[in-house]
């Protein structure tokens, strides 16, 4: 297996996933578009050096589907040489996506690749491409279907998290990322997204609501006892016996919010690194995906960075930092108990409960906030990591050179 | 044509009228498809024929299939062959929307299933309003579908959501709601039907349904890329758990055919339905639900366990001894069924009380709509509250429900022999006294009987007819056409401790707190118990029922010399909950707590009282334990004959004690594993969690030769 470096990365800032949002009017190909031109005029990058463009998305149907990314290839005015593909694993897409590449240059099948991914939430429905999994009833049932939130609110009763637990979860995080703005934790790799005028519609993470406290936090009303209240509680007592009743802890407040956004990374091998005249600035150390249990849906970060230490011949106390994406803070809450893991450690500059999740795109946006990070505390391993719809896990290990 | 006949006239209408000659009834069979497609050939080439209008010749229009001949299809039919026996009626249907002709459907009585299919084939309906004339397909209430084109033309017709509301819940629709709904296009006075359906076609209307055009696509055609559709399905599938968990296979397959049908040409959903029909037709779960909730509860009703010789009592007064809830209940079905009722209890206040029941029983369905004042007045007029025992003169027939205790019912038996005619019988209402030892007090005991009606009386259905030694045949006779005049279902036992349902039903508790015992934990208990389809769990039951009661009956039997009536495990746990003041909801919590305004919920205390062990059995097993154990003592129930035919046992645990309907009861479900494979499994049980799984040598015998509850059908 060769070396696969991570060379660049950037990410646009996240736009809340509404109409009100203001990236609301820039559609998901042209804020890759962006990204890809950034890459390329960033190191005045010879394009014709890559192979493939693989862009995650979690709803890849209308105008994000369509291979987007070998339209944004095209689009950005990249060589006519590179490929383009989309990858869907949910919200592990945009990880996925880096993996993926990092795979064909590690199977030395290619020399250089850029992955990313994207997710345009307010111009698409949730839902919006809904599949068998949940929707055919035949196989709805036999996988005891149940919507995210109530597998996150399960998390919750089956560990006994309070309410008061996962709100506090939530106001570090929008703590946080507070203090990773105020110091411009992030500047380096925020590209701001421009309009059809040129100017910039959007330079920083809108949908923080930096002083939010438990206490605000706790006024919110619990987002999915409607839906539990439906029949879906009683799919989750025919898995999970031991319930008597779902405790809903989760809300708007300590969910990952509903944002618009992108993010890409370029990785390659040494070879392409004294072709471009790049340095590395971390290798892919390893990466892995698994399934976990489908009903409950978001257990899978334990199993899958379990298997991504075993892949790398690593040991959790041998990670310096964790990004674990916060989808709903009973997942991040259960992953440092069952990994025992400080909380100093993991999601540092806060995470998507206080700056949204564009669910293709978090995965390569947040394998770039990490780097940042090791490179800002001059650390040297971090692990990226996420839970995936339908019960799987996407995780890669970096390390810096 | 035997059971359809036609009639043109001038103006170029021809008028189907079905009209069955052998039956009261026309009912969907073989004879009648043939004779259908047969006529729908005629119409079609007849050229002076410009239009149909089909009615029938009954006042009913038609009830859809004849369930008889489809109980026998499991074991018998391989589902290929269900499928061909879906679409040879697919086709009659599909050929009449298909000729070229408009066909108006002039419905004038209750039209349901089958019948209402043939209706929805047809180009326009008119309905009889007339609150009898309902429209439905009730399948699912059988563990079938519509398998001859009802799915896909409701669909089609009102949209898939509205369509599934009715095809999951199989309810019927009165002529206004029908209209509302748009499954029918017009109302009229029953003797009209034919003149509007005449009328309409006059009008010169096509003869093409909406989905014969050409580019024609369902609303929801494109579903998967409509998210509201596709949540849409995500929901309904989650209620259909909801309501039925994963034990009935017939509301799943109605989902699919819907889901799946409505994305296909016609002829291909036609196709797809006919295969999910097939499933369902060939599945042990819709036998087991004909069988036991429609076959054998009708013949039961019908008398089948009435000795034979006996002539029919009709039944004008009898007495009532207790004013209580039962004897009230007893007092308020009897007066309803036509029969003049005095209402006896120690004081004419008591007494006036449990008449009361009835009164504010009748006010809350009049405040409904669902009767008239004049019809409440009159049938409370039926009722006669009393202290004086001299005026059950001229009673046929006395149901007593005093207090449970031998000595109070021996009085009250004297008393009331005292002034009954020689030919009066006197049924006991005990759920628990034996009736032989009751009997002791009659001077005449060959006419002294058991009746166990069950609570709710006026809304539970079976009435459990226990033989004492001595009750002779027709005193049992008149106690079954009594149960059949109060339109209830009677099974025949003999006497015994608990007779038979209160007997098995002890399994079902006690399943519990052994459970319980061994530290399972409670909310795996009562979810395993909802989850193989009882409605309540075992620990929330214990609550309504007392902790007391069982205990109580318990602790009798156990001074009876060869007492079997006993607990293998779980008594501690009844007796420290009593202890603990936890004994009932009435002593204000048991095993679960009630706040005021909220949801009950499992107390917290258990924990400590009954602590959950390390390792929880497997969910399979609590499931399996609840349906084993009961299923193994109605197997000694008929090895010790206290009932005689599997049809008692299986209406008794189903209308009893809410055994699930999916297993068509308790022996039924034995029947449904396969003998051999329940006696293993339950000497699996039994290694495990206790001898009271052990099967008999009896059973055992039974299983080695084969032998089933239910005659095996040969296919």
């Amino acid at each position: 297996m060769r070396d696969v470096f991570i060379y660049d990365h950037v990410r646009t800032p996240r736009g809340r996933g509404r109409p009100d949002g203001s990236l609301h009017e820039i559609p998901a190909i042209e804020l890759v578009t962006q990204l890809l031109q950034s890459v390329q005029a960033r190191s005045d990058l010879d394009t014709a050096l890559l192979d493939d463009v693989v862009i995650g998305c979690a709803q890849p149907v209308g105008e994000q589907g369509g291979v987007l990314a070998r339209g944004a290839v095209l689009n950005a005015g990249y060589a006519d040489t590179v490929g383009g593909q989309q990858v869907h694993r949910f919200c592990g897409s945009g990880l996925e996506a880096v993996n993926n590449v990092s795979g064909q240059i590690a199977s030395g099948m290619a020399m250089a690749g850029i992955g990313g991914g994207v997710e345009s939430m307010s111009r698409t429905v949730m839902g919006f491409d809904s599949g068998a999994w949940c929707a055919d009833p035949r196989v709805a049932l036999h996988n005891y279907y149940t919507p995210q939130g109530i597998g996150a609110d399960l998390i919750a009763t089956l560990e006994g998290y309070s309410r008061t637990d996962v709100d506090a979860y939530a106001a570090e995080s929008q703590r946080r990322a507070a203090v990773a703005w105020q110091e411009g934790r992030f500047a380096r790799s925020i590209v701001p997204v421009r309009d059809v005028l040129g100017e910039v519609i959007l330079d920083n993470d809108e949908f923080r609501r930096p002083n939010t406290t438990v206490e605000s936090l706790g006024a919110l009303k619990p987002a999915f006892a409607g839906m539990a209240a439906l029949g879906f509680g009683r799919v989750v007592r025919e898995r999970y016996p031991q319930v008597e009743e779902i405790n809903h802890v989760h809300t708007g407040g300590n969910s990952s919010g509903i944002v618009d956004g992108a993010g890409v990374v370029l990785l390659g091998n040494a070879e392409f690194g004294q072709a471009s005249g790049l340095k590395p600035r971390a290798r892919m150390r390893s990466w892995a995906s698994i399934g976990s249990e489908q009903t409950i849906m978001l257990t899978g970060p334990v199993a899958v960075a379990q298997k991504a230490l075993k892949n790398a011949g690593m040991t959790a106390g041998e990670i310096d930092l964790w990004e674990l994406n916060e989808a709903f803070a009973s997942v991040v809450l259960r992953f440092m108990d069952h990994m025992d893991i400080d909380h100093a450690k993991i999601n540092v500059n806060g995470g998507a409960i206080a700056m949204g999740h564009p669910l293709g795109a978090t995965g390569a946006m947040i394998l770039g906030t990490v780097l940042d990070e090791l490179e800002r505390r001059d650390l040297n391993t971090a692990m990226t990591l996420l839970c995936v719809g339908n019960g799987m896990g996407t995780a890669a290990i970096i390390e810096r050179v | 044509m035997r059971h359809l006949a036609i009639e043109t006239g001038a103006d170029g209408v021809a008028v189907l009228t079905l009209d069955n000659a052998v039956e009261s009834m026309n009912v969907v069979s073989d004879d009648w498809l043939d004779e259908m497609n047969a006529a729908i050939a005629q119409l079609r080439d007849d050229a002076a024929v410009t239009g149909v209008v089909i009615t029938s010749g009954k006042k009913v229009f038609m009830a859809g299939a004849d369930l008889k001949a489809l109980v026998d299809a499991y074991g018998t039919m391989t589902p290929h062959q269900a499928y061909a026996f879906s679409q040879k009626a697919t086709a009659m249907h599909r050929a009449l929307e298909t000729m070229g002709k408009p066909v108006a459907c002039a419905i004038n009585g209750l039209a349901l299933g089958g019948g209402f299919e043939l209706a929805l084939a047809c180009h326009y309906r008119v309905l009889a309003d007339d609150p009898k004339a309902v429209v439905g397909l009730p399948e699912v209430n059988v563990g079938l579908l519509p398998g001859s084109g009802g799915t896909q033309r409701l669909a089609r017709l009102i949209g898939a959501q509205p369509a599934l509301d009715l095809l999951l819940t199989g309810r019927s629709l009165a002529p206004a709601e029908a209209l509302q709904a748009k499954v029918v296009d017009a109302l009229a006075p029953a003797g009209d039907v034919v003149a509007v359906a005449r009328a309409w076609l006059a009008t010169n209307p096509s003869p093409v349904r909406i989905w014969d055009v050409k580019g024609y696509a369902a609303p929801e055609q494109r579903m998967m890329i409509i998210p509201e559709v596709a949540m849409g399905f995500s929901v309904a599938t989650a209620k259909v758990v909801d309501k039925a968990g994963y034990n009935l296979p017939a509301p799943p397959a109605i989902l699919s055919t819907v889901f799946e049908g409505i994305q296909l040409p016609f002829d291909k959903a036609l196709s797809v339905e006919s295969k999910y029909f097939a499933k369902l037709l060939t599945d042990p779960v819709a036998r087991n639900i004909i069988r036991t909730t429609f076959i054998s509860k009708q013949a039961a009703e019908k008398g089948a366990r009435r000795p034979a010789g006996v002539p029919k009592t009709h039944f004008t007064k009898v007495g009532v001894l207790g004013a209580g809830m039962m004897g009230a209940g007893i007092a308020l079905v009897s007066a309803r069924a036509g029969i003049d009722v005095v209402l006896i209890d120690r004081d004419t206040a008591t007494a006036e009380k449990g008449k009361a029941y009835s009164a504010n029983a009748f006010a809350r369905q009049v405040a409904r709509g669902g009767m008239t004042q004049d019809a409440a007045d009159a049938i409370l007029a039926r009722i006669a509250p009393t202290d004086d025992f001299a005026r059950l003169v001229g009673c046929q027939m006395v149901i007593e429900a005093v207090f449970e205790d031998v000595a109070i019912k021996a009085e009250t038996t004297r008393l009331a022999e005292a002034v009954l005619g020689s030919d009066a019988i006197f049924a006991t209402n005990t759920s628990t006294l034996p009736i032989s030892q009751l009997a002791e007090a009659s001077a005449r005991p060959d006419q002294f009987i058991g009746t166990h009606f069950f609570s709710p009386v006026d809304r539970m259905g079976l009435v459990e007819i226990i033989k004492g030694q001595k009750t002779s045949p027709a005193t049992l006779a008149k106690a079954v056409d009594f149960v059949a005049q109060l339109r209830k279902t009677p099974i025949v036992v003999r006497d015994s401790r608990g007779f038979y349902t209160s007997r098995v039903f002890r399994m079902m508790i006690f399943e519990g707190v052994a459970m319980l015992e061994e530290g399972v934990e409670p909310a795996r208990i009562e979810n395993a118990a909802r989850s193989v389809g009882f409605p309540v769990g075992p620990l929330a039951l214990l609550d309504e029922v007392t902790m007391e009661l069982p205990v109580k009956i318990l602790d009798d039997a156990a001074d009876a010399p060869g007492n079997t009536y006993t607990i293998e495990k779980g008594y501690a746990v009844l007796k420290r909950m009593i202890a603990l003041g936890r004994g009932s909801r009435k002593a204000g919590g048991g095993f679960y707590d009630y706040p005021a305004g909220a949801p009950k919920h499992l107390w917290q205390g258990l924990a400590e009282e009954f602590p959950v062990a390390g390792e929880q059995p497997p969910q399979a097993d609590l499931k399996a334990r609840f349906l084993y154990a009961q299923a193994i003592e109605t197997a000694r129930c008929m090895e010790e004959g206290v009932i005689e035919t599997a049809e008692d046992g299986d209406l008794g645990a189903v209308y009893g004690w809410g055994f699930p309907a999916w297993t068509g009861g308790t022996l039924s479900y034995i029947d449904t594993v396969g003998i051999a494979g329940f006696v293993a499994e339950a000497d699996r049980l039994a290694q495990l969690y206790g001898a009271r799984f052990a099967p008999s040598a009896w059973l055992r015998d039974k299983a080695a030769k084969g032998e089933t509850f239910y005659p095996a059908k040969k296919g």
